[in-house]
């Protein structure tokens, strides 16, 4: 079994396996959407690979694409969901 | 800001930047290899990097990890302020790198094209959920449809299944005597015959249809179901996940920000990877889709051309041309059918990002004229979805996104780079 670390996804505090992605962390938290678009429908992560930018979310206070960046102890991620 | 200097800048660390940093080190240049990702080894190699199970992942992701050359991850390249000088957005901060000679390898990017339901959460790329799944995703015990077209479909199914999913179908647009066709040339190959066949056999069970597709995701709140088009029948699969890709298109947004002549979607290179640009070389899918081996090949030839020592690249040279009739033959046999374009309903949004209806864009004559009237390809990805959607939909040439290539805090660019006089 892989060491787990704890974070915050939405306020909420979640422990997670080190090493995978922001985007996989909040999938695991069973949050659906990363963000709402216009009409107010929910987005989640899509091309995976850092192109459709469906997946940007707030880490740390600063706009990071959830498929790019990677889970790390203490982390505060915030979706727009 | 932090200020690094190189000779050879490598932008994208998949297989054919990881070729061309080393190559371009072991020529005597001083080479910097930088990518988005936290680590080397691009999308075809993700997760090789501490764990290789490839045989050419682990040679040449060995050689880069033993290489001198300079290593910046999880860095955007966000603007090419003039030539010389080149930005970066990391989580640490904004990087100025100031090199001689570029190689751009920044590889390709999967065509999603719009149906029913593609904006859904639960729908991704075919490629997108395999390494979201590599990178932790929860699949297991998820039914998922895979469709599209290519092998990248096999191997994103045999990732899931590795990861505990259940793929209920996986449906390739292609036609059958296209697939056999296929198949009887891969022959030549017995390398990628014996790849396709352990592919084939591991996916023992999973039901592959070809003359297939998927039409539209339906999702009432509380089940989800594909409808696919599976040649005369139309069938509805029960799933919660579905992925869907038609195949690769080349990134082109920095080739085009280093000024480099593109023509039919393409970057335009010479024999030793040099682009209309002095000092400029390009490597890998840029140059057209061909795969890991071409990807090789060209990075080898890139690194040694750009370190002045184009005479060692000698030997790659016929296995860059023979990857080159691959990828020709690839695609050929997984041309996308018509009948894809008709899958969009008027008010299917083909803009993602800034909600523009299929309708709406398709009723516009070009590319410039769709931007202006209804904001296609203005919002977070400056079109790199809509616009390849687009060219492939209405032929438009939708143009590429051009800098800042990503979004980025105002305070991270360096606007000292910008002047020719200031001696940064």
């Amino acid at each position: 079994m892989s060491a787990t670390i704890a974070i915050r996804i939405d306020g909420r505090d979640v422990r997670v396996a080190a090493g995978i992605s922001v985007a996989a962390a909040i999938a695991q938290a069973g949050v659906v959407a990363t963000r709402r678009d216009v009409a107010g429908e929910p987005r989640a992560a899509c091309c995976g690979m850092g192109v459709c930018f469906e997946c940007r979310v707030r880490v740390d206070g600063e706009e990071a694409l959830g498929c790019m960046a990677r889970v790390a102890p203490g982390m505060e991620i915030v979706t727009d969901g | 800001m932090a200020e690094i200097s190189t000779e050879v800048l490598v932008v994208g660390a998949g297989p054919a930047g990881v070729a061309a940093a080393v190559c371009a080190e072991r020529a005597g240049a001083r080479a910097l290899v930088a990518d988005m990702q936290a680590e080397p080894g691009g999308q075809i190699w993700r997760g090789q990097w501490n764990n290789a199970t490839n045989r050419d992942a682990a040679r040449w992701l060995g050689a880069l990890a033993s290489s001198p050359a300079a290593t910046l991850f999880g860095a955007r390249l966000v603007a090419l302020p003039r030539a010389g000088h080149a930005l970066f957005d990391t989580s640490r901060g904004a990087v100025h790198v100031r090199y001689e000679r570029a190689v751009i390898a920044t590889g390709a990017r999967e065509l999603l094209l719009p149906f029913p339901g593609w904006t859904l959460p639960g729908v991704f790329g075919a490629g997108g959920l395999q390494v979201l799944a590599k990178n932790g995703w929860p699949v297991a015990g998820k039914r998922v449809v895979v469709a599209g077209s290519g092998p990248l479909l096999l191997a994103a199914a045999d990732t899931l299944r590795a990861r505990g999913a259940r793929v209920a179908l996986v449906a390739e647009q292609c036609s059958r005597g296209a697939l056999a066709a296929f198949g009887a040339r891969l022959a030549r190959t017995p390398r990628k015959l014996a790849q396709a066949a352990g592919l084939f056999a591991r996916l023992a069970g999973v039901p592959y249809r070809t003359n297939a597709w998927v039409v539209r995701v339906e999702d009432d709140g509380t089940s989800r179901r594909a409808l696919v088009r599976v040649g005369a029948h139309e069938r509805r699969i029960d799933c919660d996940l579905v992925a869907v890709g038609y195949g690769l298109v080349p990134n082109l947004d920095v080739a085009a920000g280093f000024g480099c002549d593109v023509a039919g979607g393409r970057v335009v290179v010479d024999g030793h990877q040099h682009t209309s640009v002095p000092g400029v070389y390009c490597a890998g899918e840029g140059t057209g889709i061909g795969g890991v081996d071409q990807a090789l090949a060209q990075g080898e030839i890139a690194g040694y051309a750009a370190a002045g020592r184009a005479e060692r690249a000698a030997g790659a040279l016929a296995r860059r041309d023979a990857a080159a009739r691959f990828g020709a033959l690839l695609a050929r046999t997984f041309a996308l059918r018509d009948e894809l374009r008709d899958l969009a309903a008027d008010d299917t949004l083909l803009c993602r990002c800034e909600n523009v209806a299929f309708g709406d864009a398709a009723a516009c004559a070009e590319a410039r004229e769709a931007r202006l009237m209804t904001r296609l390809g203005m919002g977070h990805c400056q079109g790199r979805v809509c616009g390849a959607a687009a060219q492939w939909l209405f032929g438009w040439n939708a143009g590429t996104p051009r800098p800042p290539f990503a979004p980025v805090r105002i305070d991270k660019l360096d606007f000292s780079a910008y002047s020719p006089s200031d001696g940064v």
